[in-house]
């Protein structure tokens, strides 16, 4: 399936995303299909090997492909992953109510090197989360910071972490390598909430609208500062966004601040008052007890 | 190889029975718990701002969890120390691998206080 063009992302929420590691659609999805949403969840969803693609795991007709052709998901899909992208895995989370422990803090998978493409993970929430509920938390902006997983469990909250709290029919969208947890339901209602993992097919290269391209808030969604590295560790939180928004646009050249720029200015052209050939010509043992 | 006498299974069975037994030795502070506070910090100067928190009760009364709140528990490293709390380490300064200059791992400027507090009161 491919999606119209008016469906897709803009660069503005496209660099909002390389800037955050998350783009959050609230209350997108219908009551319509919230409410097939539970019996489906609660029932449970066959398992399929990784990797496998979309149209074999959420066949048309199928309450998942009903959602997942939502033009608003349909299309935010797209701009991240590209046309038919592959499931990594699915997975239905219900807590019931007073029930669970807080998760330590962590990425999912593996520690991965990958700098020019990466995983999204859908996160649907058919019912409203409440902070009570003990939504996912999340740090924005971590998901370019290399940690293996559950390695980073000694953090329990950075400055400028989002506990979710969400409308019924919400869509979040997260970079692979976010900073998350599941926290305690100390209410009185379960919290369900269906997460997708999609491996791109295709090489991540604007796959959005890039219409609004030179729209300077493309550029100001880009430098977001963000309070947990508000030291030098944001300086290089730019160059990494740096690198990845050249991956997605192909422009070698792309820059935030001046910091990748600067690194490569290594001129080989000798300056013509520097050619005085007496220097450098002396033997490797020259000085040696002279 | 010299003749170095060997241990027999009755000299192992003996030091480890010390070692349990000195370790069995009751605490000369048996009223005192240690709590921990680590903070992570913009820099590596210890008055510069919090920007992450992690807790540990060692009363058993508490138990701090992940995403338990938003506000940081002291503004700066230095505030801690002003509230009490004793910095028993803090993280070295790595310099970073060549060729990796600019990746970002974990969280580099950490520091470990604590306190005792008295489980009798």
């Amino acid at each position: 399936m491919i999606v119209d063009r008016k469906h897709l992302l803009s660069s503005v929420e496209m660099a909002h995303f390389v800037a955050h590691g998350s783009l959050a659609l609230e209350g997108v999805v219908p009551d319509v299909l919230n409410d097939r949403a539970i019996a489906v969840l609660e029932t449970g969803l066959p398992a399929h090997p990784y990797g496998t693609l979309l149209d074999t795991v959420f066949p048309a007709g199928t309450f998942v492909r009903d959602l997942l052709d939502l033009p608003t998901v349909a299309g935010a899909v797209q701009s991240l992953v590209g046309p038919h992208p592959a499931i990594d895995h699915h997975a239905v989370h219900v807590r019931p109510p007073h029930g669970g422990e807080a998760q330590p803090m962590h990425a999912d998978a593996v520690l991965d090197t990958r700098v020019d493409a990466f995983d999204v993970q859908l996160m649907y929430y058919p019912r409203a989360v409440t902070l009570e509920q003990g939504g996912t938390l999340s740090v924005p902006g971590t998901h370019l910071r290399r940690i293996n997983e559950s390695a980073i469990g000694r953090y329990q909250n950075l400055v400028g972490q989002t506990r979710l709290v969400c409308p019924a029919g919400t869509v979040v969208l997260l970079h692979h390598g976010i900073w998350h947890g599941g926290r305690r339901n100390d209410s009185d209602v379960p919290r369900y909430m269906f997460k997708i993992r999609f491996n791109p097919t295709v090489r991540q290269l604007r796959l959005w609208n890039t219409d609004d391209i030179d729209d300077p808030a493309v550029r100001a969604e880009l430098s977001t500062a963000l309070p947990w590295a508000t030291g030098p560790e944001g300086r290089l939180e730019l160059v990494n966004r740096a690198r990845l928004w050249r991956e997605l646009t192909g422009d070698a050249d792309f820059d935030i601040d001046y910091y990748l720029t600067r690194e490569q200015l290594r001129p080989q052209l000798i300056a013509p008052g520097a050619t005085d050939t007496r220097l450098g010509g002396g033997r490797a043992a020259d000085g040696w007890g002279l | 190889m010299t003749g170095a006498p060997q241990p027999t299974d009755s000299d192992t069975d003996s030091r480890t029975d010390g070692v349990a037994d000195s370790f069995s030795t009751p605490s000369a502070t048996p009223h005192l718990r240690q709590q921990l506070v680590i903070l992570y910090l913009a820099t590596s100067s210890l008055d510069s701002a919090v920007v992450g928190w992690t807790r540990y009760d060692g009363t058993g009364r508490s138990a701090p969890t992940m995403g338990d709140g938003d506000e940081p528990l002291y503004a700066t490293g230095l505030d801690a120390l002003l509230a009490g709390w004793r910095l028993i380490q803090m993280s070295q300064l790595m310099p970073p691998a060549r060729g990796a200059e600019y990746d970002v791992s974990y969280l580099p400027h950490e520091f470990l206080f604590e306190r005792l507090v008295d489980i009798g009161s």
